[in-house]
């Protein structure tokens, strides 16, 4: 276990180094935006990587509402955690780049940005609940209460859609405009980004079990303690 | 016991609760009568002025007063173990969630009925589109933010500091419904534009999370 956290982490470092010399020195830089353009290969890779986090956070929490499985629980919990800051990451680095390239910090209009900052909103009330909670059934709360979060996704997305969106669309996705060279970087960069998700939350995940083992020791003890 | 006899029974015992102790009504009513008046210090608009930004202020004077009335809602029933009580019970959990929100959807729009009239004269209003329509944006509004203000009164039960959780809890996921509520009304009183997208947006909002409470609420209430 310790050796393939050790062997990720290296893995890890290696490819982060890689990726920041792909989108500072090799990737081609954009003719109207110029090199503040390059925000964008932190900037894409950390949202990709903070919706997935929130959606295995989604599945894990319906699958712990099924069976009551810990595992499943901590999961959801370290899915939360290591998302929030991804998504910290997102909503830090867009207002960098919409500063010089919009003219302004923040467009409230904006569908993605909104969504985002919703979506983090709600994730850290969900952190929150489980820091506050005093039930000795927290998990079950916290599960209940991401499987809301989740269905206030959709409806934050339309409502939001109904104002006209600033955001740069079409970059990626149909008759994307970006230079092959360009998504081959951002795509090293949301490998990277992956890696370093995956390392964060494994070593964070580990924390807990362990966390929960030495609780439920003092448990025992205290018991025991009582008992004689 | 039938969904209804559960729903009558409790709704009815609540309704007269608060009718002897005025305990959540005057609470609501002198705060959100002291939102009003403290806005309209805050900001001094004209006629045109007031048109735009009346929609966000009374919403959100809603949405505080409502948090008041919210936070009572179970934490009277921990006294003498009453939930307790509720639990061992074999009356389903649905209807006691269903008698709970309509309470507070009754409490909250007997509040409306007294803000309104202030709003209107505090802020010279007066409707350039169709007025009625406010009505049913007021109903759907008030059940969007009652409905999951009973079910996240009900979580923020088990935690430290449960007044600061619930607003915590409720008001990310109530971010949809706000804009469908704010906009909504901003439509009726400018006039400018229909208010259909968001009463669709509204009416969408009450019936997902009304199934979603209905559904978790036992869950909910056992997690003890």
């Amino acid at each position: 276990m310790k050796r393939g956290i050790t062997a990720l982490a290296v893995i890890t470092g290696l490819m982060l180094s890689f990726a920041l010399y792909e989108a500072l020195v090799v990737a081609p830089t954009e003719r109207t935006m110029g090199d503040v353009q390059r925000i964008f290969y932190y900037h894409v890779p950390s949202a990709w990587t903070a919706f997935l986090l929130f959606l295995i956070n989604f599945v894990c929490s319906v699958i712990f509402l099924i069976r009551r499985n810990t595992k499943a629980d901590i999961l959801a919990l370290v899915a939360a955690e290591v998302g929030v800051v991804f998504c910290t990451v997102v909503l830090v680095t867009g207002p960098i780049w919409a500063r010089p390239v919009w003219g302004i910090w923040w467009a409230p209009g904006d569908i993605r940005l909104t969504t985002t900052l919703v979506l983090w909103l709600i994730y850290v009330s969900y952190l929150v609940l489980r820091r506050f909670s005093t039930s000795g059934q927290t998990a079950v709360v916290a599960a209940v209460v991401a499987t809301f979060g989740a269905l206030d996704v959709p409806l934050v997305y339309f409502s939001i859609w109904f104002f006209r969106t600033q955001h740069p669309s079409p970059v990626i996705g149909d008759g994307g405009s970006l230079d092959p060279r360009m998504w081959v970087v951002l795509l090293i960069n949301w490998a990277a980004f992956l890696c370093l998700a995956g390392l964060a939350s494994w070593t964070r995940y580990l924390l807990e079990v362990a966390k929960r083992e030495v609780e439920e020791a003092e448990a025992l003890e205290s018991l025991y303690e009582g008992s004689r | 016991m039938s969904f209804l006899a559960v729903t009558r029974s409790t709704l009815s015992k609540d309704i007269r609760l608060e009718w002897r102790s005025k305990d959540a009504i005057n609470a609501m009513l002198f705060f959100s009568l002291l939102v009003v008046v403290i806005f309209s210090f805050a900001f001094d608009p004209t006629a045109e002025e007031s048109r735009r930004i009346a929609g966000g202020l009374i919403w959100v004077a809603v949405l505080f007063a409502a948090v008041v009335a919210l936070n009572q809602t179970w934490a009277r029933e921990l006294r003498n173990q009453v939930l307790d009580g509720y639990r061992v019970s074999p009356a389903p959990a649905a209807p006691l969630f269903m008698a709970k929100a309509l309470g507070n959807f009754l409490f909250v729009i007997a509040i409306e009925a007294v803000m309104t009239p202030l709003f209107v004269a505090f802020y010279k209003l007066r409707a350039l589109g169709p007025a009625w329509e406010l009505l049913p944006i007021a109903l759907l509004g008030t059940w969007a933010l009652v409905v999951n203000g009973t079910f996240f009164a009900a979580v923020s039960l088990r935690t430290r500091s449960r007044e600061i959780m619930l607003p915590l809890l409720l008001f990310p996921l109530s971010i949809p419904a706000l804009l469908g509520m704010v906009n909504a009304t901003t439509a009726v009183l400018s006039g400018e534009e229909s208010a259909r997208f968001w009463v669709a947006l509204l009416i969408a909002y009450d019936v997902i999370f009304t199934v979603a409470c209905l559904l978790f609420f036992e869950t909910i209430l056992e997690a003890e």
